[in-house]
């Protein structure tokens, strides 16, 4: 008596699977798909190639003036001839040393915070956060403790895009989230102001309010008062990204249910207590990406300083861009620009996803 | 929360603890804190105003400029006022944010449901598009279509040519202009008559398909009436306009649209950086519409395109319009960038010429301000009372 036995099963045709099938299933699935897969194929042929050849194989790199650049390619030695301009602006070259120091130390000190094993997190952060402007303003400006005094007004390049990056940064969170708490307050005296506040600033351009610090200011103050120029742009940003970030934690608190709050009161904690340890806690996790993405639009609008004569990491490119004996090489630079913002803004994004998986605790809403 | 407490002789807490005198107390606190910061910037401003001898006020709005604006779309001369190139700045603000916000949305929607397509390589396209250009800021991409692409351009004699109908030069961009001819009340008058007709038809069929299930081929009979009733009018009353070809004469380009350089580079940086984040929008609007909903419909029977246009985009719409508008808001906000390359906005002619003429600081700033305020109040008004009325009623 014999058993019978299945016969293997046949493979699948070749044409559904492998490369082939891939292919077939995702670029030429039917008539329409096949249309707009030649037609994307056409446009990545267009574009592609041309811009890889200007930009990396027909490109010139060595040498330092622009007679070096003869093959009709990207002049990538305007770039490097001028890169130490647009990483330190006019900080005199004998001092930078300082800048990178300021820099390695954000780095190194900050470095323990983002380590999982670290113990006594919170407390390392809390000196690191009071200590370390003290050290960079030591540092990147000087004028006490035997440090030479560097004047703002030769701050400039990237280091002066960071410096109103972070500082905006630093500020905005906590008064942000001060009127976050004001609007969702009880009280509606602080409500009515933190909303106008809020909606103030919410409803203009930054350009309007960095055309008000710089003609405005000096009229609000008296005249004996003289604000420094970059100082003038930080509380300009600062107060326009927190009337955002003030919006987004809002919206975090809104999200945390009424449950918390009574909880939280009935253990008997006060007002400060129960924002501090239950509900901000839980609220500012739930908002880490529009946090994320509020500082991106900081970071890019750290730009918009050209208007009133900064030199950040973009106007000392376009000047670069203006000067006669550089003339015709705008495309490089401002492709330059493109890509040094792209990093920053890119890596941002990425790092607030990266976040985002970390954090999830399984309870989001 | 009205206590009587003392009255009732219990035990009285001390005023420091009391939460409602605390509240209040803290809410004088605050009022006298505004109204002293206020009051001390305000005796500031006015003693320097005195000191520069600055006479604050809006008389400055009938004075004449006495400058020159480089595109206006209402008549100007040197001689005009203040308050007219107020409203010139404003109308510049409002062609760029308009035309922005329509090449926007257009590419921006394209984009999302690129983003969504099967399609491998159109879906990766959409993805890197969107992750360049919105991660560029605004300002770099508008000098960058200026400075690096539009000032590149040839002298008018060697302008790109498209089809001889379409130049690129480094004035600008010359398009040909349709002109009024003497056809063109006859053809206007039809245009109308023939859009009644298409309200009228679609009550019309739409009352017959609920009553007896019968449909009508409303659009294509629409389309063929649209086609045929203006064509007629033009065939009988003459041509309703003849188009104005740019041409070259001496130096430059004369007839036609000429569009200035500024406005097409702050044109195509908006679009294309704001239509990164409309597609986004758009995205994540279609994804929300459960995937129960399609086969729902498909169960029932609908088409693809009719599941399309019936089911998901208005469940999708819901979702996608509040970020929308906010996208839009940031597009008139960003207009103001314009400024930068010397686009005559409101912010570069008022906020800054009419300003650095007439020293007005306060005042140019704040009507600019308030311009801006308006906007986007009233956006935002209007967008509550959008969501209130599309809110799911649940039971």
């Amino acid at each position: 008596m014999s058993t019978h036995t299945f016969k293997p099963s046949l493979p699948p045709p070749n044409m559904s699977v492998g490369v082939v099938g891939w292919i077939r299933a995702n670029l030429f699935p039917n008539w329409f798909n096949s249309l707009l897969t030649l037609f994307a194929l056409y446009l990545v042929w267009i574009t592609i190639p041309p811009i890889l050849n200007w930009a990396l194989f027909s490109a010139d790199w060595i040498g330092d003036n622009r007679d070096s650049c003869t093959s009709g390619g990207a002049c990538w030695v305007f770039i490097k001839v001028r890169l130490s301009q647009f990483f330190y602006g006019f900080y005199p070259e004998d001092l930078r040393w300082r800048v990178n120091l300021t820099v390695l130390l954000a780095i190194v000190g900050a470095a323990p915070l983002f380590l999982r094993a670290m113990p006594r997190k919170l407390r390392y952060g809390a000196i690191y956060l009071l200590a370390y402007p003290v050290l960079a303003y030591w540092l990147l400006h000087g004028g006490f403790l035997g440090m030479s005094l560097v004047e703002t007004s030769k701050w400039g390049g990237l280091m002066l895009t960071l410096v109103i990056a972070v500082v905006g940064i630093a500020g905005a969170m906590p008064l942000g989230i001060l009127l976050a708490l004001g609007r969702r307050s009880d009280m509606p005296v602080v409500r009515v102001i933190c909303v106008t506040f809020i909606e103030f600033w919410r409803g203009v351009p930054l350009i309007t309010v960095l055309f008000m610090s710089s003609v405005m200011l000096p009229l609000f103050l008296p005249e004996e008062v003289n604000i420094d120029k970059l100082l003038r742009a930080l509380i300009a940003v600062t107060l326009f990204e927190a009337a955002y970030v003030a919006e987004v934690v809002r919206g975090g608190m809104q999200a945390i249910p009424k449950g918390q709050y009574e909880a939280a009161a009935a253990m008997g904690l006060g007002y400060w207590r129960m924002m501090g340890l239950v509900i901000l806690p839980q609220a500012l996790k739930l908002v880490i990406p529009g946090i994320v993405n509020t500082f991106i639009a900081l970071f890019k609008d750290t730009s918009l300083v050209i208007i009133i004569g900064l030199f950040d990491l973009f106007n000392s490119i376009h000047q670069a861009t203006v000067d006669p004996a550089w003339l015709g090489f705008a495309t490089e630079g401002y492709v330059f620009a493109a890509l040094m913002f792209w990093i920053f803004c890119f890596g941002m994004s990425r790092y607030s996803m990266h976040l985002e998986r970390k954090l999830d605790t399984g309870h989001k809403r | 929360m009205q206590s009587d407490s003392p009255k009732a002789g219990a035990p009285r807490g001390s005023l420091l603890t009391d939460p409602k005198a605390r509240a209040w107390t803290f809410q004088i606190l605050s009022i006298l804190v505004v109204v002293g910061v206020g009051w001390y910037l305000f005796h500031n401003t006015q003693q320097n105003l005195a000191n520069r001898g600055i006479t604050s006020g809006f008389a400055f709005l009938d004075n004449s400029a006495g400058f020159g604006i480089l595109q206006s779309l209402i008549d100007y001369t040197e001689r005009d006022t203040y308050g007219r190139v107020f409203v010139i700045g404003l109308l510049n603000t409002l062609l760029v944010s308009v035309l922005g916000i329509f090449f926007a949305t257009v590419l921006g929607f394209l984009l999302g449901v690129a983003r969504l397509s099967p399609n491998w390589l159109i879906n990766k396209l959409a993805t890197v598009y969107i992750e360049i250009f919105r991660n560029i800021p605004p300002l770099l991409q508008i000098f960058f279509w200026y400075f690096a692409v539009l000032r590149a351009m040839p002298s008018p004699r060697q302008s790109y040519s498209f089809g001889e109908a379409v130049f690129v030069n480094i004035r600008g961009v010359y398009l040909p202009a349709p002109e009024a001819a003497g056809g063109l009340m006859p053809f206007l008058i039809s245009l109308v008559i023939v859009i009644a007709v298409w309200i009228g038809l679609a009550r019309w069929s739409r009352r017959r398909q609920e009553d007896t299930g019968q449909r009508f081929p409303l659009f294509w009979v629409c389309l063929a009436l649209l086609v045929i009733v203006p064509g007629m009018a033009a065939m009988l009353f003459g041509k309703p306009f003849h188009w104005s070809f740019p041409e070259l004469t001496g130096f430059n380009f004369v007839g036609g649209w000429a569009v200035i350089p500024e406005l097409v580079a702050i044109t195509f940086a908006l679009s294309i950086y704001t239509a990164a984040f409309i597609a986004e929008n758009v995205r994540s609007g279609i994804l929300a519409v459960s995937h129960g909903q399609t086969e729902a419909a498909r169960s029932l029977g609908l088409r693809s395109g009719l599941i399309l246009r019936l089911v998901v985009i208005p469940q999708a719409m819901r979702v996608i319009i509040p970020p929308l508008t906010s996208q839009y808001l940031n597009l008139v906000k960003n207009s103001s960038l314009a400024a930068a390359i010397g686009y005559p906005d409101l912010v570069s002619l008022f906020a800054g010429t009419v300003l650095n003429q007439t020293g007005q600081a306060i005042e140019t700033i704040a009507i600019t301000m308030s311009v801006y305020l308006a906007i986007s109040l009233s956006i935002s008004m209007l967008m509550n009372w959008y969501n209130k009325r599309i809110a799911l009623v649940e039971r």
